[in-house]
């Protein structure tokens, strides 16, 4: 084995993730070899200031009110998702009502009311171009089936 | 911390089911960790405690897609580590939009802005040590975050990263030489001149 292989091992020795056999194996090799044995004396300097860092613990309060936190996000899209909905759907059907009216109404001029079936039309060949566009790259989207 | 039990799969059946208790379980048993790795990853500890809060959210929505028998943290750890990278490319996005690093001028150098408040009873040579783990990059940052600071054995570092051991220890090696690197650089000397 190299010097290179040994280098794999070190960290295992390192962080004690090596089993007895490997352990002995890699210290016969650090015991002859001046370079790695440098190596990890230095890996062993870091690992020790590295291990010295710990981060500050939140208040109880935090932890206590951690979990509210997440139900409040979780309450409150439910919220704007229901709400969005509504709000859709009174759209529509209030914007359909009002077309309705308009179409109906003899006095309104026929150029207006061809005006605003035209834009309807436009509108919906729009929307259905924009939706089987979207269907096209989903179907052939790559990573959709990514591991989750 | 992420050991196999009978516990978590009926607790991950029952999240499945809708059920917000058994995710509030869930959320009780790793909020530390969210926290901690999230503070790993972007340095200050308002952003880390919305981030991991996030990343509980969306665990919530999207958990009746995981596989039955799977765990839920390596799971988890994905969401978490993909909105603190997609943080920290907005945050980094802000600050090149602006003129430079006014808003966090003592590492404006830096590729993020590490608050040195995180770091309990600190002194000079943990705040460069800090410092020097905000400029390794994320796959480098993240076996250092995970092994020293969550204290992970290399075959949970594998599972939570999707890969070998093998892996683990190629990826703890060039970050740590890295690191050896940016203290010695930053201290005009090496590690040697650390106590």
């Amino acid at each position: 084995m190299t010097c290179h292989d040994f280098k794999d091992l070190m960290m295992g020795y390192l962080d004690n993730e090596l089993s007895d056999e490997s352990r002995r194996r890699f210290e016969e090799h650090v015991a002859g070899c001046p370079e790695c044995a440098q190596e990890l004396k230095e890996f062993k300097r870091l690992k020790t200031i590295t291990d010295e860092v710990t981060l500050v613990e939140p208040e109880d309060r935090l932890w206590q009110d951690y979990w509210n936190g997440i139900y409040n996000r979780i309450e409150r899209s439910i919220g704007w998702v229901v709400f969005s909905v509504a709000a859709i759907l009174l759209t529509i059907y209030g914007g359909f009502r009002a077309i309705e009216e308009i179409i109906k109404d003899p006095k309104v001029e026929l150029l207006f009311k061809a005006g605003l079936l035209a834009l309807l039309v436009g509108l919906a060949i729009l929307f259905v171009s924009v939706l089987r566009e979207r269907l096209y790259f989903w179907k052939r989207d790559r990573y959709k089936n990514v591991r989750r | 911390m992420t050991g196999v039990c009978q516990d978590e799969i009926i607790t991950m059946q029952r999240c499945r089911r809708g059920s917000p208790e058994a995710f509030e379980s869930l959320v009780n048993r790793y909020m530390k960790d969210a926290y901690f790795i999230a503070l790993g990853f972007v340095g200050n500890r308002e952003d880390a405690m919305d981030l991991s809060q996030e990343a509980f959210v969306r665990a919530y929505r999207n958990i009746k897609h995981i596989k039955p028998g799977r765990r839920f943290f390596p799971w988890f750890y994905q969401i978490l580590k993909n909105l603190c990278i997609s943080h920290l490319r907005k945050r980094r996005y802000r600050r090149a939009s602006s003129l430079d690093g006014e808003d966090c001028p003592e590492v404006a150098a830096t590729t993020d802005c590490f608050s040195p408040e995180a770091v309990a009873a600190r002194n000079e040579t943990k705040d460069k040590v800090w410092q020097a783990i905000s400029k390794l990059d994320a796959k480098h940052r993240e076996v250092i975050i995970l092994r020293h600071f969550q204290n992970m054995s290399y075959d949970q570092i594998a599972e939570a990263l999707f890969c070998n051991k093998g892996t683990v220890t190629s990826r703890l090696y060039y970050a740590r030489k890295r690191l050896q690197e940016l203290l010695g650089t930053e201290s005009g000397g090496s590690t040697h001149d650390m106590p």
